[in-house]
């Protein structure tokens, strides 16, 4: 069984646009601080949005397709937002995150290959 | 766009939580997901119709399936909470770990089998955590 291009660019996609749901979610978090009904906010609105389109990208990707291709995929999500924090962040890359990321990358391609 | 709301005279009084303690909330925020996604999967299996408009209805009449997108909403505010100070680079990969407690739970409640491949990724993705985790705490 091979993996259509079609499931690839959907999960693809599904990483890219659930890293931008987290990038919303940290931004959106801060106005925490200033108590917590502040959680009704429009970042923290477009987070969750962005978390349930991306699901709806996976969904439709893992429709067909090698789930050991495309379980890792998602985990690519956790590289771009890597990218992301120190970006739009300021958050350092340490020796720590990329071993720890580079290890959770290889542990989901094992589920994934687990999970046929 | 933050200019126009005057912020409120609010004393601070919240302390920001430690990393040691925004990690432990993204762990909670995991084992809750987890349950969560037990929960939507047994609850889903039982809807009367099927489809999105059948979970939709389910939503209302299968408690299973409600409970299941409680803790999932409540999962997510943990995530937030834990965002508010902990760093997004180091707090986010770490939800991973929903990966280990699904495959245990499929394992011990639905009798899904486990082979050599879901053990070793979730051991790696296990070992993946605790060195970002202490690389977090120093």
């Amino acid at each position: 069984m091979t993996t259509p291009w079609r499931s690839i660019a959907l999960v693809l996609a599904a990483s890219f646009i659930g890293s931008f749901g987290a990038v919303f979610l940290k931004s959106g978090s801060e106005r925490l601080r200033n108590g917590f009904w502040n959680l009704f906010n429009w970042k923290l609105a477009t987070g969750v949005l962005l978390f349930v389109l991306s699901s709806l990208f996976f969904v439709e990707g893992i429709r067909e397709g090698e789930l050991s291709v495309l379980y890792p995929m998602v985990s690519l999500g956790y590289i771009w937002t890597l990218l992301w924090s120190r970006l739009f962040f300021g958050e350092p890359f340490t020796r720590g995150k990329f071993l720890g990321l580079a290890l959770i990358v290889l542990g989901v391609f094992f589920v994934g290959l687990g999970s046929r | 766009m933050t200019s126009a709301t005057v912020p409120k005279p609010v004393p601070a009084t919240k302390k920001p939580f430690t990393p040691r303690q925004s990690i432990a909330l993204v762990f909670c925020c995991t084992l809750l997901g987890a349950a969560a996604q037990v929960l939507m999967k047994s609850g889903a299996e039982t809807v009367a119709h099927p489809g999105v408009v059948g979970v939709l209805l389910g939503l209302f009449t299968n408690l299973t399936l409600l409970v299941g997108y409680c803790l999932y909403g409540l999962s997510a505010l943990l995530l937030i909470l834990a965002l508010r100070d902990g760093e997004l680079s180091l707090l986010y990969p770490v939800i991973a770990l929903t990966y280990v407690w699904v495959t245990v739970l499929s394992v011990a409640l639905f009798h899904e089998t486990i082979n050599i491949f879901k053990l070793t990724g979730i051991t790696t993705i296990m070992i993946g955590v605790m060195v970002l985790g202490r690389s977090g705490m120093k």
